[in-house]
């Protein structure tokens, strides 16, 4: 059976299914008890599984970290909420130095099973530091893993391999998709595996490798030029972006012999950067154009003003496709 | 605009904080009602691990300079403080140190060799035997506070009748990371006690630096709750207050901070930090005179529990002790790095196995 969800739904059900199945599994942070999480991703948890397992933490993000950090030292399985991921920087030390470092610290005695989920992402007129695009910063500590859903099936069967999996998972929820459309969501128990790329869209002329909700934005550019000039226009959606699946991109650029990599946050240093160095590693020689990059500008996020126009968006992908088309 | 008559407002004031002490610095006891029942074979076993433990010290600092240990942080004059909170632990109880630590995680079952490693950076130091309940030493100030939270809320929430403890100096009650851990255990009420030892410096900035408020202990009651302030130089009680928190955070009462007045002799770390530059000889003769094994000494001396051949022959067991753990720590393989990068995830994805095998090579 399956279900027609949100990705906020799907995201909520994921937690549920794995509060279910192992009681290990707790779910806390600011608001997510009795409020259900600002967005509502935690309703009816605390209702279902009671305080114990489901409870709201003070308002201190740091502490939140270490909460988990210790909780999982101890048996647990933590899903810690961090309400919006621009206040992931006061959870910092606990992410990048401890949790990632665990493993290697205790010579693999001790690991950190915990998922840190978090929304991110622009368009909705969020205030400051709430919609940056930081996985990037999050990418560069070794020991971690970082997921970007960007639809309800995969939101629901990555957070369930990402609570099941034994080391941190940095899991970011894009807030533009968490009502925007419904999907197909199977009812229980499914996971979609971590480090797994799922091409959206196929096509032989040009691959698009991106995540998150540049997904659709990418799909939008693909239809459109498809229709002006009949290219067809091959789509990655990373689903995980670090580590990634590169051999899933290195095949399509294998075929298309073009690639763009599309992503929200700013354009030095950031994934996009590491995406195409591997490209550049792995198949610079089935290349007929130089690999581009829409992104945003390297500046701050430009909440709310202007977030519309610095967001990257489904002409300026169009644009960049046909200029390696057209190389 | 008219004059204001002075105001009535009259702000929050703690009261005065005494300071808990057992002994005075000639071994006398001070407080009858605070002297803990133990037995003399208890009485004897705390002093020959502060004799230990000295001697450890004097080694480890001459091993550093030999160039034959990695980073170390001496801990001579903190002997009464890490000694007598260890000694109120059972073995369940669960350690998180910071990196001045070793001595309590050794006694609490780190064997010492892995302490070597873990000083020369190898990672068989941070493989905790299993029956061993510590973690490794933690070198961010103030992150052991947070996650002794979590550890305890844990403990907490399987029922098991175990405590959490963690060490921290005078300069990290400064860390935001201290205040939100003592917070959290304040509103979950866990089973953990947080030990501050107030060696008087963060490296070279004086406690004075640190805060206006009058004592260390006094900011658990903004935390809401229970704080102490102990001689920490005092071993007894150290030991007295010690237990009498641990087993009211088993009992399920909650969590407890402890401030315990101390000093370290020696510097910072062996890497280069000059204490003459921030404090004076005659400082330092005053604290001595307050030596923790001196003053227990004199205590057990007078009770005629303690000789000079059990203090002689307790030096050579050390000196025994150490020199085969240092043997271990040198016979123990090598690190490589295909170890390495197979200690960062549980199943490498397939860009660590690439560098991996690259590395490999090169190292063969």
């Amino acid at each position: 059976m399956a279900q027609q969800m949100t990705m906020i739904q799907a995201i909520t059900d994921a937690m549920r299914v794995e509060m279910e199945r192992d009681e290990t599994v707790l779910v806390f942070g600011e608001d997510v008890g009795k409020n259900g999480g600002v967005f509502r991703a935690t309703d009816g948890l605390q209702k279902q599984f009671g305080e114990e397992r489901c409870f709201d933490t003070p308002l201190a993000e740091s502490a939140i970290g270490g909460l988990a950090i210790g909780l999982g030292l101890t048996g647990f399985r933590p899903v810690a909420e961090i309400q919006f991921f621009g206040f992931v920087f006061e959870m910092f030390d606990s992410i990048a130095a401890q949790a990632s470092r665990m493993r290697y610290r205790s010579g693999g005695r001790y690991n950190s099973p915990i998922v840190f989920r978090s929304p991110f992402g622009g368009g909705v007129k969020t205030p400051e530091l709430h919609a940056d695009s930081l996985e990037g910063h999050v990418a560069q500590n070794p020991g971690l893993k970082v997921v970007i859903p960007s639809n309800p099936y995969d939101a629901k069967g990555l957070l369930i391999a990402s609570i099941r999996d034994n080391d941190p998972v940095i899991f970011l929820e894009h807030m533009k998709l968490y009502r925007s459309f419904r999907g197909e969501v199977p009812e229980g128990d499914y996971t979609v595996p971590l480090g797994k790329a799922n091409v959206v869209r196929e096509g032989e002329d040009v691959t698009i490798v991106t995540y998150g909700a540049m997904v659709h934005t990418s799909l939008k550019a693909a239809e459109q030029i498809e229709q002006e000039r009949g290219a067809k226009v091959e789509v990655i959606d990373l689903r995980t972006v670090h580590p990634f699946d590169i051999d899933t991109v290195v095949q399509s650029v294998q075929k298309t012999n073009r690639a763009i990599v599309v992503q929200e946050a700013q354009k030095s240093s950031g994934m996009a950067a590491e995406i195409m160095a591997q490209i550049n590693e792995k198949a610079i020689l089935h290349l007929e154009a130089p690999v581009l990059r829409v992104t945003a500008p390297d500046t701050v996020y430009a909440f709310s003003a202007i977030e519309d126009k610095w967001i990257p968006d489904s002409h300026r992908v169009a644009q960049a496709i046909n200029k390696v088309l057209d190389f | 605009m008219g004059t204001k008559a002075p105001s009535q407002l009259k702000p929050i004031r703690t009261e005065k904080v005494e300071t808990i002490q057992v002994l005075d610095a000639q071994g006398k006891v001070v407080s009858a009602d605070l002297e803990p029942q133990l037995s003399d074979e208890q009485l004897r076993e705390i002093m020959k691990r502060m004799v230990f433990t000295r001697v450890l010290d004097q080694r480890a600092i001459s091993l550093n300079r030999q160039g034959r240990l990695g980073f170390y942080a001496p801990v001579s004059g903190q002997e009464g403080t890490m000694i007598g909170s260890q000694f109120a632990l059972r073995k369940e109880d669960f350690i998180l140190p910071s990196y001045r630590d070793i001595p309590q995680i050794v006694w609490h079952g780190l064997p010492l060799y892995q302490a070597f490693l873990y000083s020369r950076g190898h990672q068989t130091g941070g493989r905790i035997p299993e029956n061993v309940n510590v973690l490794m030493p933690q070198i961010i100030i103030g992150a052991q506070i947070v996650q002794t939270t979590g550890v305890a809320l844990g403990f907490k929430k399987k029922n098991e009748k175990r405590v959490a403890v963690t060490y921290i100096g005078d300069g990290g009650t400064s860390q935001g990371d201290f205040y939100e851990g003592i917070n959290f255990a304040g509103v979950y009420q866990t089973p953990s006690v947080y030990v501050v030892q107030n060696n008087q410096y963060a490296i070279s900035v004086p406690v004075e630096m640190q805060t206006n408020a009058d004592t260390l202990a006094q900011k658990a009651v903004a935390a809401g709750i229970p704080g102490y302030q102990v001689d920490g130089m005092d071993v007894l009680a150290v030991y007295a207050v010690m237990s009498e928190v641990v087993e009211k955070a088993r009992q399920g009462e909650g969590p407890a901070l402890l401030e315990c007045l101390t000093y370290r002799y020696g510097p910072h770390t062996m890497a280069g930090d000059d204490p003459t530059r921030y404090r004076t000889d005659k400082e330092q003769d005053e604290w001595e005179q307050n030596d923790p094994l001196v003053r227990f000494r004199k205590y057990l001396k007078a009770k005629d529990l303690w000789s000079d051949e059990d203090e002689e022959q307790t030096i050579e067991e050390a000196k025994e002790e150490i020199k085969k753990a240092v043997k271990k720590a040198d016979e123990t393989e090598e690190m490589t790095i295909p170890g390495l990068i197979d200690s960062m995830y549980e199943t490498l994805p397939l860009p660590l196995e690439e560098q991996k095998a690259e590395f490999g090579k090169t190292e063969e």
